[in-house]
């Protein structure tokens, strides 16, 4: 595909702005820039079929199957854009007078209230603009807590080694050090280890629960309480909430913060990696240090407030604001009801697709799985060459988007699938039937799943080329 | 109710078989009993049809007063959006899709960040960009972090900068335990004697807003001096439409360019989502953070492009990551890049101009009016700061009544801002309804 600047001619333009009716004001050279910017000079056609050639070239959750492991790529309802494009939400300035944005300030405080029950948390920010974003904000949140509470030397996150990988950087830049533990042979957290690790230095855990290999850890309780005796708060990384909507409350299962990726459980676009968003919950001991302005409901109205010892802001103004709008409406439309059907059918989606499965390739743990599991393909590496990302490279000739590949990193050649409750029964069978097809081939002709994709626009890029020697502008 | 579970009932009861359990409660069999919620058992309200839910949210957007005339910015910028910005940026499939980590199935949207690294360098001069961070003060606080070593560690900012560039950098200061020097605006701009105190051996780089808060034209290239011969590296936040005239950051000396990329064809929307735009010279281009898309070839030798240069990210160094960034705001980068690519190297020539033609008309015309005069010295580009001698908060609410959303109350008076949205007419009115009102 050419590149937009070599479509580009000098002189030919789009138009869409009128003469200026004022005089025009110049300013001295010295402050003038010296160069032109090369930026592409072309008209409106040429514009609007070069992005329809490029949107070509993309494959998003409406054009087919997207089972991707901790990133819950569900249907994304034609509605919710709708409403999001509305211009009495566009056109608001953030600062017009608070009596002037009631409507905003309605959706932002009806969706606190709703998600704050649904997790079982107390108090909400949505300033935090992505998952990882809201990592480091519910751990700045534990951060003040603990300097408040005469817990200094509390310097410690803990972090099983199922983690997401942003959970140790989440660390590192919150200004703690996250210290790994090992998971038990089923994967979950290994209560021993657990408690060796906590002590007077610990200043929380951060663990997803449902974890990474798709299990909900049967001792909970018994973690949040081993943190919490050792004085430590406990952090909830809610990628995997879409497991558990209306089944169970991560507030009930010990946990002080969590963060909520909007774009994921609750229907919002990816748009090729965000915008997201997440809702950092927490409960009462730590609404105190919430970030940016919380809204409250007065009897004239809605008002700003800002929290007493807030950590400070994340973000300018009130976080991905048209991201909320869409999960408001994705809320509204299923109700507490929906909610939980959609992760009743996450899990069972999953579950099915695991037994298609799972005779012919063996899954990182046995059992009932959560909304998505983990294939280990180590022995079919080991017996045929083929990789993971061999096969997730075929899976993508079938007309698929690949599971995630190679995590978590505990399990050896990883596909991790998250069919999400969006998908029928027929895509499934369907899905599973290629992906047998695809581990019988791995066996009979190795070699034709070394060289896919054959059937996408360009085959495996030379990643290492790319970074040893980087191209990341055009030369012109 | 709606429900996007598209399998019928039939079908899930013949699944639960398949996985050999008799109900859905059964699949939950790890949650302990304690923790199980019985249906209905949360305060949480049915589920609408579409219908109901558009009806109520039209009603909640009802609420909100969309101003026809807009003279506020203060980080959040009125300007024209073309039609073909919409359009191509709602493309299904740009809108759907993940993080493209599956190159071969994801180039239009590689291909797509590659032009807008492109373009953001050509913005601001600077050799390397990457794909968006999530927004103007964020980007500030990252391009901090990039500069911070054990030997200099202290972080200077600028007061004359955004209030939220100031508090978002104190807050990721405050995360990585930096320290972090707010230098006092002296005359709507940075106070360069009071920067120049302010250096010392330990300060890792100082963040300078372009233009500044209070709308002034800093001498970025004379600060940038300064700076480096402290050793210190300079992180300019630059508007981007006054970018495409003014001097551009490599031109000053800048290491690291910043900002808010809202300008570039993004609503204002509440305040998000919004782009943080960021390139850097090419020596420090190894420690910027989030995603980064780089040119190479297929086996075929075709030209492609993937996701590049991540050992920097959480994927391979995790404890020592210097940044956490996964998801970003690759649809508003889509956009800034669509945007740039509308207008062109002259129609983004031409918003500027307007913007300073517009805001220097409407700035010549209050300052006419007895009692208002421009509260700082200087080159403005589209905000200006008035000192009137009314009270500001009753000012504001006569425009707002006559559906004019006026500038931004700040200590020393009114911040206003014209953009090219603002028409002669507009203005003109403005104009006469200040002058009624100091008349009074």
């Amino acid at each position: 595909m050419k590149l937009i600047f070599e479509r580009s001619a000098a002189g030919r333009r789009c138009a869409p702005l009128p003469v200026c009716d004022v005089p025009f004001y110049g300013i001295s050279d010295e402050m003038k820039r010296r160069t032109v910017p090369r930026l592409p000079e072309l008209a409106e056609v040429d514009l609007c079929r070069h992005y329809t050639e490029l949107n070509k070239q993309v494959y998003g959750v409406n054009c087919g199957f997207y089972p991707l492991g901790s990133c819950t790529m569900k249907y994304n309802p034609a509605v919710n854009e709708e409403i999001a494009a509305l211009k009495g939400f566009q056109a608001i300035h953030p600062l017009q007078p608070e009596h002037t944005m009631q409507g905003c300030m309605e959706v932002l405080a009806t969706l606190e209230e709703l998600l704050s029950e649904l997790v079982g948390m107390d108090a909400m920010t949505f300033q935090p603009a992505a998952g990882a974003h809201g990592e480091l904000t519910g751990l700045l949140l534990i951060k003040a807590y603990q300097l408040d509470n005469g817990g200094a030397a509390r310097d410690k996150i803990i972090v099983p080694d199922s983690a997401h990988g942003t959970n140790p950087a989440s660390c590192a830049m919150a200004g703690f050090q996250a210290v790994n533990i090992p998971s038990a042979a089923d994967g979950s957290v290994d209560l021993d280890a657990l408690r060796a690790a906590v002590g007077p230095d610990t200043a929380g855990l951060m663990l997803t629960n449902p974890n990474t290999l798709g299990m909900f850890d049967k001792n909970i309780l018994e973690i949040t309480r081993i943190v919490h005796e050792a004085g430590g708060l406990c952090y909830y990384d809610g990628a995997n909430m879409n497991a558990i909507m209306g089944a169970a409350r991560p507030g009930d299962m010990g946990f002080d913060v969590i963060h909520l990726n909007l774009h994921k459980t609750f229907s919002t676009p990816h748009g090729g990696g965000g915008p997201g968003a997440a809702a950092v919950g927490a409960k009462q001991i730590l609404a105190k240090y919430m970030p940016g302005k919380s809204i409250v409901r007065k009897e004239s109205g809605f008002a700003f407030k800002e929290a007493p010892s807030s950590i400070g802001s994340v973000r300018s103004f009130y976080g991905n604001f048209l991201v909320c709008v869409r999960a408001l409406c994705y809320v509204l439309s299923l109700g507490g009801a929906g909610l939980r059907e959609a992760s009743q059918n996450a899990v069972l989606n999953a579950n099915y697709l695991r037994v298609l499965l799972k005779e012919h390739c063996p899954t990182s743990n046995d059992g009932l799985c959560m909304h998505e599991f983990v294939l280990t393909l180590e022995e079919l590496h080991k017996q045929t060459g083929v990789t993971a990302s061999d096969v997730a490279k075929a899976m993508l000739d079938c007309g698929m988007h690949p599971p995630t590949m190679y995590f978590p990193l505990i399990v050896h050649e990883a596909l991790m699938f998250e069919p999400t409750e969006t998908e029928t029964k027929d895509t499934l069978d369907e899905a599973a039937r290629s992906i047998v097809k695809l581990l019988e081939m791995a066996a009979s002709k190795p070699e034709a799943l070394h060289n896919a994709p054959l059937a996408t626009a360009v085959g495996r890029p030379d990643e290492v080329a790319a970074a040893r020697t980087p191209v990341i502008r055009h030369g012109f | 109710m709606s429900s996007y579970v598209p399998s019928t009932m039939k079908q899930r009861l013949e699944m639960l078989e398949a996985v050999g359990v008799s109900s859905f409660e059964e699949l939950y069999a790890d949650v302990p009993e304690s923790m199980r919620l019985k249906e209905g058992a949360l305060d949480l309200p049915d589920g609408m049809s579409e219908m109901e839910v558009k009806a109520s949210m039209e009603m909640m957007a009802a609420k909100n007063k969309v101003f026809p005339c807009i003279f506020r910015g203060a980080g959040a910028y009125n300007h024209y959006i073309p039609s073909i910005v919409k359009r191509v940026t709602a493309k299904e499939e740009f809108v759907t899709a993940y993080t493209p980590y599956q190159a071969e199935i994801s180039q239009g949207i590689l291909q797509s960040i590659f032009e807008y690294q492109t373009m953001i360098c050509e913005l601001t001069g600077m050799d390397a960009a990457n794909a968006s961070v999530y927004d103007g003060p964020s980007a500030s606080a990252e391009a901090a972090a990039m500069c911070r070593d054990r030997k200099r560690e202290k972080v200077v900012i600028s007061g004359a900068c955004h209030p939220e560039v100031i508090k978002v950098m104190r807050t990721y200061c405050y995360g990585a335990g930096a320290e972090c020097v707010v230098i006092p605006a002296a005359d709507g701009r940075t106070d360069v004697d009071a920067l120049k105190a302010a250096l010392d051996d330990k300060t890792a780089c100082v963040c300078v807003q372009q233009p500044s808060f209070f709308g002034i034209v800093e001498d970025c290239a004379a600060i940038a001096d300064l700076v480096h011969a402290a050793g210190a590296k300079f992180i300019m936040n630059v508007n981007p439409i006054a970018a495409a005239v003014l001097k551009t950051p490599a031109e000053c000396g800048a290491d690291i360019a910043v900002g808010e990329g809202q300008p570039l064809g993004i609503p204002m929307a509440f305040g998000g989502p919004y782009l943080g735009f960021m390139a850097c010279t090419e020596k420090m281009q190894r420690k910027l953070p989030g995603r980064i898309v780089g040119e190479t070839r297929d086996a075929e030798g075709r030209r492609c492009f993937v996701l590049t240069l991540q050992a920097r990210e959480q994927h391979i160094r995790r404890e020592k990551a210097s940044s956490n960034i996964c998801s970003n705001e690759a649809l508003c980068a889509l956009t800034a890049g669509v945007y740039m690519a509308v207008m062109g190297p002259e129609g983004m020539r031409e918003v500027a101009e307007q913007c300073f033609a517009k805001a220097h008309y409407m700035a010549a015309n209050i300052i006419n009016i007895q009692g208002f005069h421009l509260a700082y010295p200087g080159v403005f580009f589209n905000e200006f700061v008035t000192a009137c001698p009314v009270d500001t908060g009753e000012l504001l609410s006569i425009l707002e009544e006559k559906g004019i959303l006026g500038g931004l109350a700040v200590a020393e008076g009114i911040l206003w801002c014209a953009t090219e949205m603002n028409s002669r007419e507009q203005i003109d009115t403005l104009v006469s309804v200040l002058k009624e009102v100091a008349g009074k």
